[in-house]
C-alpha cells in the first residue's frame, strides 16, 4: 500500500515539472495572442482601440511577470480554473466541454481494439511460425502498417456512408451536436465511433502482432515452456499460463506510452474525420497562440500519460512477482 | 535385486531398441540418434554418459515425446511397460507426442528433472502452483487434498517449512532449494521412471551431494526406475547400476557401472576416463585430451619477455591486504528513509600474497565472493577497505589509487578469461575483430601489425589461422574458450585471471584447455589466479589453494598436500563432496555435513560467527588456517 501512496504523491512533482515546462514552451513565440490579434485587425485595415487592448491585458495577466503569470495558472488549475480562451472568448473549460471525454472514449476503445485482434493473431502467428497462415496474417498486418491513417479514414468514411448510411464525419448525427445526453445520443455516438477506433487502431495492431509475434517466439523455446510440456500440460492451456503470461509484460508497459500517443498520433485522422475530440482544437489553439486553451490541453495529455504510467507500473507489480518481490530491496 | 520374482520382460520396464531420430535442416536431414538400444529395469539407475552433442537429451525428449517439431522419429521403437499396471505395455514411439495418451504418461509416468532450475522453473507462478500443477493434470483430486500433497511433497525433498514455500517464487529461492523444488515437481504424482538430465550439473558439490542424496533417498521409497543424464563420470560412478556411452548419436559401450568402470573396453570410454581430473593424478601426469590439439609453432620472442632476476625477487606479483567490500542492504519506510542499516560483507579482510610466475587456485562455493573478489582486483568494483600492491617488472603499483589516464595504461598488465565462452564474445565481431580489440582500444600497432598478432595469438591457442574472418557462432565451446584466452593474451599481460575458465565446457575439452592454459603459463612465464569451483580441476593446474568461505579465506595450502590432509573442516567437506570417477572412492551419503556453509556451526577452533574475530594461522611452513583468536 505504501507503494502505491509514495507513487501518488511522486505524481505532484512530476506534474508541476510538466506544467512549468508547458508553460515555458507556450510563452516563447514572441508576442502574445493580443499582439497578433492586433496585427490581424491592422492587417484588415481595421482600427484598433489601444485602450480596449490595455484593458485586456492587464484583465488578463498579460502585463505581469512571468512568473506571476505561471504562479496563477498554476493555481488557477488546481481550482478548476483551466484560464480564459481568447479565441472562444470563453473560460478553458466550457470550451474543452465534451471533448476530452469524447477524446478518452476513443482512446481507451482504440486500445482494447487493437488489444482483442492483437493477440489472437500474435499468438497464432508465434506457434505456427513460418506457416501459410502466419505469412498471410503478417502481410495483412504489413499492409495495416503501411496505409497512411487518413487514407484509411476516407476510404471507410465512404463505405460507411454508402452502406451503413452513416452521416460523414463527426462522432455523432449533427443533430445531437450540443444537445443534453440522451438514448439516441449515445446510440448515434456508438454508431460514428467505430470508424475512428479501426482507422486509429489498425497501425497499433499491426505493430503489436510483430511485437507480440517476437516476444512469443523468445518465450515459446525457454525451458520452462519445456518443463510445463514434459508434466503433460495440453498446448493450449500451456501457451496461455506460461509464455503468454510473460509476454503479457511489455504489453502493459506499453500503456503508458500508448495513451498520449494515440491521442496525439490521431489527430491528422481527427482532423480527417472532423471527430469532436481534442487534437483538432489543440492544433488551432496553438495556431494562433491562445495560451491557456493549448495550456491546458497540453497539461491534460501530461496527466493522461502520468496516469497511464501509475496505472501500468501497477498492473506490472501486481503481475509480475519479480518486479513485486525485488523491487523492494535496494543496494 | 529385490524384483526377482517378476518375469524378465516386465523387469525391463523401458526398453528402447534402434531408435533413429532425425532432425530436418535447410541443408537435410542431421540423424541424431542412430540405432539406440538400451533397457532399463524397474528400480534401478541407467546412466546415459557422454559429451555435449552426444544425442542424450534427444533420446529423453524422444521418451518423453518432447522431442522438437523439426525433429522425427524415424524407426524403432520405445516400449514402456508401467510396473502399476500389470501386463500394460504402450511403444511410446508410435504415438503422436501432444495426444491424450502421451500426455498422461508424460508427467504422470514418467517425468523429469532439468538442468538449470533457474530457467526451467516460471518465475511469474509459486512454487506451489509449479509443482501442484501435475498432480492436477493427472489425478483426480480436490483442492485441498492437492495442495496438502503438494506440501507432504515438498517436505519430502527438503523444504523445511513447506506451507509457506508454497507461496515462494522460484528466484526466491537458492540453486539447491530451487532443484529440490523442481525435483518435487517432478515426483508429485510418483511416476514410475524419472528422467534426470544433469541434475546438478549447475549445483555446487557439497549442494550436489545433497541432491544427490536426496534422489537416492527418494528412488528407493518411491521404487522408481531412474535414467540419469549426465557428462561427469564422478556422478555415474555414485550413482548407476547401468551404463550407456554415447558418442556422436550411437551406443559406443554399455554394461554395468563395475564393467565400465573397472574394464573399459571402447576406446572412446577410455580415453574419457583419462580425460578427467582427478585427486590421484601422479606429478606431471597430464590430461589426455579425447581429441588432440593441432602442435603450434612457436614464435613468441615479440611478445613476451622473460622476468628479470632483479624484478622477480623486488616483491610478490600481487600482494592483497585487508581487501574488503561490502553491500549495505536498508530497510526503508515507504519514503524512502532509512531505518535499518545492514553491511552484507561479499569479501571480508582478505589478504594474499601471490608469486611472480605462481598458479594459484581460489576455491569456494558460489556466493562466496569469488567473483567480487575477480572484479576488484581488476579495478572494476571499488573495494570497500583494504590494498592491493602489483609488481609492474620491479616497480611497486598501487593499485587502487589508480586514476584515468594511469589506470588506463595499467590494464594491459592484468587480464581476465571468462567463464562462459557463449557469452562473453560479441556475436557480431569476427574472430579477428575481437582478438584486435583490445589492441584498437590501447592504440597498440597499425591494422598490419595487429592482424599479425592475431594470427600469432591464433597459433599461440591452437586454432587455424584461417578461421579469424569467421564468427563465434561457428566455434564449439571449447574453440570459443580459445578464442577468449587468445584475446586475454593480446596485450601481454603478465598476470591472467581465469574466473571459472573450464566449468561450461565438456570433460575432453576441459582436459584440452587445462593443457594449453598448462602450456601458455610454461612458455611465456604467466601468473595465474585460477578461480573454480571444481577441486579436482583446481588441484590439476594449480600450486598453491586457497579456499574462500563467506568472503574469507579459511585455508592456504600447497594443493597436493590440501588435498591429502585437509585441516580446515569446510575444506575437509569441499574435497568429501567432489564424486570421484572411482568405484573405489564413492561418496560417503551418510556422512553429516550439516551446516557446512553456515561457520557457526564449525566444530572449535574453527568456528566463526560475526561476534567473535578471528585469524589466519600459519600452522606449518606455507600453511595458513583461519581459527578464532583465542584458539591459540
Amino acid at each position: 500500500m505504501g507503494y502505491v501512496l509514495k507513487r501518488l504523491l511522486l505524481m505532484i512533482p512530476t506534474l508541476l515539472l510538466i506544467s512549468f515546462v508547458v508553460f515555458v514552451i507556450i510563452q516563447l513565440p514572441p508576442g502574445d495572442y493580443l499582439e497578433s490579434y492586433i496585427a490581424e485587425l491592422q492587417a484588415q485595415g481595421e482600427s484598433v482601440d489601444m485602450e480596449k487592448v490595455a484593458y485586456l491585458r492587464e484583465e488578463y495577466g498579460l502585463d505581469k511577470s512571468f512568473g506571476e503569470q505561471y504562479l496563477s495558472w498554476v493555481t488557477g488549475f488546481v481550482q478548476g480554473d483551466y484560464g480564459y480562451s481568447f479565441e472562444y472568448d470563453l473560460p478553458v473549460s466550457e470550451v474543452v466541454g465534451d471533448r476530452m471525454y469524447l477524446t478518452i472514449l476513443v482512446s481507451v476503445l482504440t486500445i482494447f481494439f487493437t488489444w482483442i485482434i492483437a493477440f489472437p493473431i500474435g499468438l497464432y502467428s508465434a506457434t505456427h511460425q513460418y506457416s501459410w497462415g502466419d505469412y498471410g496474417l503478417t502481410f495483412i498486418g504489413f499492409i495495416g502498417l503501411a496505409t497512411p491513417n487518413f487514407l484509411l479514414a476516407l476510404v471507410m468514411l465512404y463505405f460507411a456512408n454508402v452502406y451503413f448510411g452513416t452521416s460523414i464525419g463527426g462522432l455523432m448525427d449533427e443533430a445531437y451536436i450540443n444537445e443534453p445526453w440522451s438514448w439516441g445520443k449515445i446510440k448515434s455516438v456508438l454508431e460514428h465511433l467505430w470508424i475512428p477506433v479501426v482507422v486509429i487502431g489498425t497501425s497499433g495492431t499491426a505493430g503489436m502482432i510483430r511485437r507480440l509475434r517476437a516476444n512469443l517466439l523468445d518465450e515459446l523455446h525457454k525451458p520452462y515452456v519445456t518443463t510445463a510440456r514434459a508434466k503433460g500440460l495440453p498446448e493450449v492451456r500451456l501457451l496461455l499460463k506460461y509464455p503468454f503470461r510473460v509476454s503479457l509484460n511489455f504489453f502493459i508497459a506499453d500503456i503508458g506510452s500508448m495513451l498520449p500517443s494515440i491521442i496525439s498520433g490521431a489527430e491528422i485522422v481527427a482532423l480527417v474525420l472532423s471527430l469532436p475530440t481534442t487534437g483538432p482544437m489543440l492544433l488551432g489553439a496553438l495556431q494562433s497562440q491562445d495560451m491557456y486553451l493549448a495550456g491546458s490541453f497540453l497539461m491534460f495529455l501530461s496527466l493522461l500519460t502520468v496516469i497511464g504510467v501509475l496505472i501500468s507500473d501497477l498492473l506490472l507489480a501486481v503481475l509480475d512477482p519479480r518486479i513485486r518481490l525485488e523491487g523492494g530491496v535496494k543496494k | 535385486m529385490k524384483a526377482e520374482s517378476l518375469s524378465p520382460i516386465e523387469h525391463e520396464m523401458l526398453e528402447i531398441s534402434d531408435l533413429v531420430v532425425e532432425f530436418e535442416m535447410p541443408g537435410g536431414s542431421v540423424r541424431a540418434l542412430d540405432r539406440i538400444s538400451f533397457k532399463v529395469r524397474e528400480g534401478t539407475t541407467l546412466a546415459l554418459v557422454g559429451e555435449s552433442g552426444s544425442g542424450k537429451s534427444v533420446c529423453a525428449q524422444a521418451i518423453l515425446g518432447i522431442l522438437p517439431t523439426n525433429a522425427h522419429i524415424r524407426s524403432g521403437s520405445i516400449q514402456f511397460r508401467d510396473p502399476k499396471k500389470k501386463g500394460h505395455c504402450v511403444d511410446i514411439a508410435s504415438l503422436k507426442s501432444t495426444g491424450d495418451e502421451m500426455r498422461s504418461i508424460r508427467g504422470g509416468q514418467i517425468s523429469i528433472i532439468f538442468q538449470e532450475p533457474m530457467v526451467s522453473m516460471s518465475s511469474m507462478h509459486t512454487i506451489g502452483d509449479q509443482v501442484s500443477e501435475a498432480l492436477f493434470l493427472h489425478r483426480k483430486i480436490d483442492k485441498d487434498q492437492g495442495l496438502q500433497l503438494t506440501q507432504e511433497m515438498l517436505g519430502l525433498v527438503g523444504f523445511r517449512n513447506p506451507q509457506q514455500s508454497m507461496q515462494l517464487y522460484p528466484f526466491e529461492l537458492s540453486g539447491g532449494l530451487r532443484q529440490r523444488a523442481m525435483i518435487a515437481m517432478a515426483l508429485v504424482c510418483h511416476p514410475s521412471l524419472l528422467i534426470a538430465d544433469e541434475p546438478t550439473t549447475a549445483l555446487d558439490v557439497t549442494v550436489q551431494k545433497q541432491i544427490l542424496k536426496l534422489i537416492r533417498r527418494l528412488q528407493s521409497e518411491l521404487n522408481m526406475a531412474m535414467l540419469l543424464i549426465t557428462h561427469d563420470l564422478g556422478v555415474v560412478a555414485n550413482m548407476a547400476d547401468e551404463v550407456v556411452v554415447m558418442y556422436h548419436g550411437r551406443v559406443m559401450e554399455c554394461g554395468s557401472v563395475e564393467q565400465i568402470f573397472n574394464k573399459p573396453e571402447h576406446p572412446y570410454l577410455q580415453s574419457l576416463l583419462r580425460a578427467v581430473p582427478r585427486f590421484n593424478l601422479a606429478e606431471g601426469e597430464r590430461l589426455n585430451p579425447i581429441r588432440g590439439s593441432e602442435d603450434k609453432s612457436n614464435q613468441l620472442g615479440d611478445l613476451y619477455k622473460p622476468w628479470e632476476e632483479s624484478q622477480r625477487e623486488h616483491s610478490h606479483h600481487l600482494s592483497i591486504r585487508g581487501l574488503s567490500k561490502f553491500f549495505i542492504r536498508r530497510q526503508g519506510n515507504w519514503l524512502g528513509k532509512t531505518t535499518a542499516e545492514e553491511h552484507i560483507y561479499a569479501v571480508r579482510d582478505f589478504s594474499l600474497d601471490i608469486a611472480v610466475g605462481e598458479s594459484l587456485g581460489l576455491v569456494g562455493e558460489s556466493g562466496c565472493g569469488k567473483t567480487t573478489l575477480s572484479k576488484m582486483l581488476m579495478c572494476g568494483l571499488e573495494p570497500s577497505a583494504g590494498s592491493i600492491v602489483y609488481n609492474d617488472r620491479g616497480t611497486s603499483v598501487r593499485l587502487l589509487e589508480l586514476r584515468g589516464r594511469s589506470l588506463e595504461q595499467f590494464r594491459p598488465k592484468m587480464q581476465l578469461v571468462f567463464q562462459d565462452p557463449y557469452s562473453s564474445l560479441s556475436p557480431r565481431m569476427s574472430v579477428n575483430d575481437i582478438i584486435c580489440e583490445p589492441l584498437l582500444i590501447h592504440n597498440i600497432g597499425d591494422r598490419a601489425y595487429r592482424n599479425k598478432r592475431a594470427r600469432q595469438l591464433m597459433d599461440l591457442v591452437g586454432l587455424p589461422v584461417q578461421a579469424l574472418n569467421r564468427y563465434p557462432h561457428s566455434f564449439s565451446g571449447g574453440q570459443r574458450q580459445r578464442i577468449s584466452i587468445a584475446r586475454a593474451l593480446a596485450l601481454s599481460p603478465d598476470l591472467l585471471i581465469l574466473d571459472e575458465p573450464v566449468s561450461a565446457l565438456d570433460v575432453s575439452v576441459q582436459a584440452q584447455i587445462l593443457n594449453l592454459l598448462k602450456d601458455l603459463q610454461k612458455e611465456l612465464g604467466l601468473t595465474y589466479l585460477f578461480i573454480s569451483h571444481n577441486l579436482a580441476v583446481v588441484d590439476y593446474i594449480a600450486e598453491r589453494v586457497v579456499v574462500m568461505c563467506h568472503g574469507q579465506i579459511v585455508e592456504i595450502a600447497q594443493a597436493g598436500e590440501l588435498f591429502k590432509n585437509p585441516l580446515h573442516p569446510y575444506t575437509t567437506t569441499l574435497i568429501n563432496a567432489v564424486p570421484a570417477p572411482d568405484l573405489n572412492h564413492l561418496l560417503d551419503f551418510n556422512s553429516k555435513d550439516i551446516g557446512i556453509s553456515q561457520p557457526e556451526y564449525w566444530p572449535a577452533p574453527y568456528t566463526l560467527s560475526p561476534h567473535v574475530s578471528s585469524e589466519l594461522v600459519e600452522i606449518e611452513t606455507d600453511r595458513w588456517v583461519r581459527v578464532h583468536c583465542d584458539a591459540k
